[in-house]
């Protein structure tokens, strides 16, 4: 019998350290069935990233290498640099990417880095416990926002569109948005992710997907709600779809 | 065939030097007093064909150090004080993870932004484990522009050999100066040791993962104590000084780099008044040669330490003297560099001759 649908072979067989109903699982699993379609498993290094997913290493069954909170675009750099044919993923958070290591991002985008980065957007810090990011989004409630996000009075700033952001500048290539809240977001989500991995393999440039996730426990949420929740607050904020495409071949 | 004495600035040499090592990977940010060595590398490597990357900061560029030297490349960083302050953290990871690389340090006067005059106020930052955690790591300190295109010659080997970051703790006066100096031979890339520990192109191997972290503390215990047990053998092996006119010297004049050359100097003015004086160079400070020292301190000699600071490897010249000798103390500081006749007062002060 024809085996048309399994568990994938770059993801080890063991059950994560994730929450229930948080998205990192999922995005774990869309990755690397990309990466099996592709057949790139022994080409594939990860960035393992501060925060809940730090443990990357325990799951995806190829290389990686771990730099300190925020760095990845710079540890990447170098990897890439040095390694252009091997798959090289940044897999980052909202803070890592958008708080510590904003700086490290956009330089890296604007030179037009050849790796793939994988953003999860959560709009909170997950592992430190339940923190402000740059990405919550306004009134919404943190440890360190305790009334919610308040921009002006309390001077804590607007929530960041990370991919707009980074539109601008000439080095980025392909920039989506996605999420993992139900089933068809998910689908689209993964086109995005083998776009952006075979506009890398090629060398175009620099690729960004960022992925709306939920995060039932910080949001002090069912799992259930918190995939609403993510539908009804965040999607309308953060517009999803492709933002960005300048790769070869693709109209914008 | 053998090279010819070329009359060269020391940051171009240190920058050749790392060419010829066979570093493949550069990532600089402008920083003076080493500016003309992130220039030579943005030539040299370009035109090679290897990597070379003006980075946003030097927390970026000492991070794309740390993941060049993560695929297994010679991979390398300078920067000056403050830009070295900026690169401890990644420093910390590189210990962490046994990520061999070479940071050169043109120091200059601190604290804060400071001067950009020669300074040795970075011994502290340099050999006590500057960032966080438990680790130290290799640091040379050469004496001229010869000396300074050896060691960073040498750094990438000691760097490998046993995994971990070599620093060139080198100054402004160093980086600066012109003097001849005869080039190491240039490396093959081909003959440069394999790293079965690098990650990439992973078909047919066990996976690498390049990583410090530790969240189980017996097991990261062990992982410290086998690196320290590794710092053990590279004290055994590793560590190196110079000494002139030390058997029967009553007054050791105790200097590395910059201070080491004044010293140099003043000794000799000394010895010509007939005093016996000595000259020990630290050439590692990690490892400062603190057996040799201790040896010393038990021979009834007087000891000065010199440096461009308020004092800061005087307080290993003390702990290692054990108190069995007198250490004494004279510094300059601000940018300002120590004159032979200033040392030479020093000593005349201290003998009292």
């Amino acid at each position: 019998m024809e085996l048309i649908y399994g568990h994938p072979k770059s993801l080890k067989p063991i059950q994560t350290k994730y929450c229930p109903g948080c998205g990192h699982g999922v995005i774990h699993r869309l990755i690397t069935e990309v990466i099996d379609e592709l057949g790139v498993q022994t080409k594939a290094i990860i960035m393992n990233p501060v925060g809940c997913s730090i443990w990357a290493s325990l799951y995806f069954d190829f290389d990686s290498v771990q730099v300190p909170h925020g760095r990845t675009p710079a540890g990447a750099t170098g990897i890439k640099r040095m390694k252009p044919d091997n798959l090289v993923i940044c897999y980052q958070g909202d803070g890592d990417l958008a708080a510590i290591g904003t700086a490290e991002m956009i330089h890296a985008a604007n030179r037009g880095e050849k790796f793939t980065t994988i953003f999860v957007n959560n709009a909170i810090y997950g592992m430190t416990g339940g923190q402000m990011a740059p990405t919550t989004l306004v009134g919404q409630k943190a440890t360190t926002a305790p009334n919610g996000r308040d921009p002006i009075e309390a001077g804590m700033g607007y929530p960041i569109q990370v991919v707009e952001l980074l539109s601008s500048l000439g080095g980025t290539k392909y920039l989506a948005r996605g999420a993992v809240n139900n089933a068809a977001n998910t689908r689209k989500t993964k086109q995005y992710i083998k776009k952006a991995f075979e506009a890398q393999l090629r060398g175009e440039g620099f690729t960004m997907v960022e992925i709306l996730s939920q995060c039932p426990t910080n949001w002090a949420m069912e799992p259930r709600e918190s995939v609403d929740w993510l539908e009804g607050n965040m999607i309308p904020f953060y517009k999803l779809g492709e933002i960005k495409n300048t790769l070869e071949g693709s109209a914008q | 065939m053998a090279e010819e004495k070329r009359l060269m600035k020391g940051n171009e040499a240190m920058g050749e030097a790392a060419v010829r090592a066979g570093c493949t990977a550069y990532f600089g940010y402008p920083i003076t007093p080493q500016n003309e060595l992130t220039a030579y590398m943005a030539k040299h490597m370009l035109e090679q064909k290897r990597v070379f990357i003006q980075a946003e900061s030097e927390v970026s560029a000492i991070n794309m150090v740390y993941g060049a030297a993560a695929t297994g490349a010679r991979s390398m960083t300078s920067s000056s004080s403050p830009g070295i302050s900026l690169k401890q953290e990644g420093i910390s990871y590189a210990c962490g993870a046994d990520v061999p690389c070479v940071v050169i340090n043109v120091a200059r006067s601190g604290p804060g932004l400071g001067g950009i005059s020669p300074g040795q106020g970075d011994y502290f930052q340099s050999t006590k484990g500057g960032g966080h955690g438990d680790y130290y790591h290799i640091v040379l300190a050469p004496k001229s522009v010869q000396e300074s295109a050896d060691l960073t010659y040498e750094a990438f080997d000691l760097a490998d050999k046993w995994r971990m970051p070599v620093m060139v703790l080198a100054d402004g006066m160093i980086g600066q100066m012109m003097e001849g100096v005869v080039l190491p031979r240039k490396r093959d890339l081909s003959e440069l040791p394999k790293k079965p520990w690098a990650v990439g192109d992973s078909a047919g191997r066990e996976l690498n993962h390049v990583d410090s972290t530790h969240l189980v503390p017996d097991e990261f215990e062990a992982t410290n104590r086998a690196r320290f047990k590794r710092y053990d053998e590279i004290k055994a092996a590793e560590t190196r000084y110079e000494e002139q006119n030390i058997a029967d010297a009553e007054l050791i004049l105790v200097a590395y780099g910059t201070s080491a050359r004044v010293c140099l100097g003043a000794m000799e003015q000394a010895r010509a008044l007939g005093l016996k004086v000595g000259l020990f160079r630290p050439i590692t400070l990690w490892p400062f040669p603190e057996q040799r020292l201790a040896e010393l301190a038990g021979k009834g000699a007087k000891f000065l330490t010199v440096e461009m600071s308020m004092g800061q490897m005087v307080d290993d010249v003390r702990l290692h003297t054990h108190g069995k000798a007198e250490v004494f103390f004279y510094g300059r500081c601000g940018g300002n560099i120590p004159t032979e006749e200033d040392v030479l007062t020093e000593i005349r002060r201290i003998l009292k001759k």
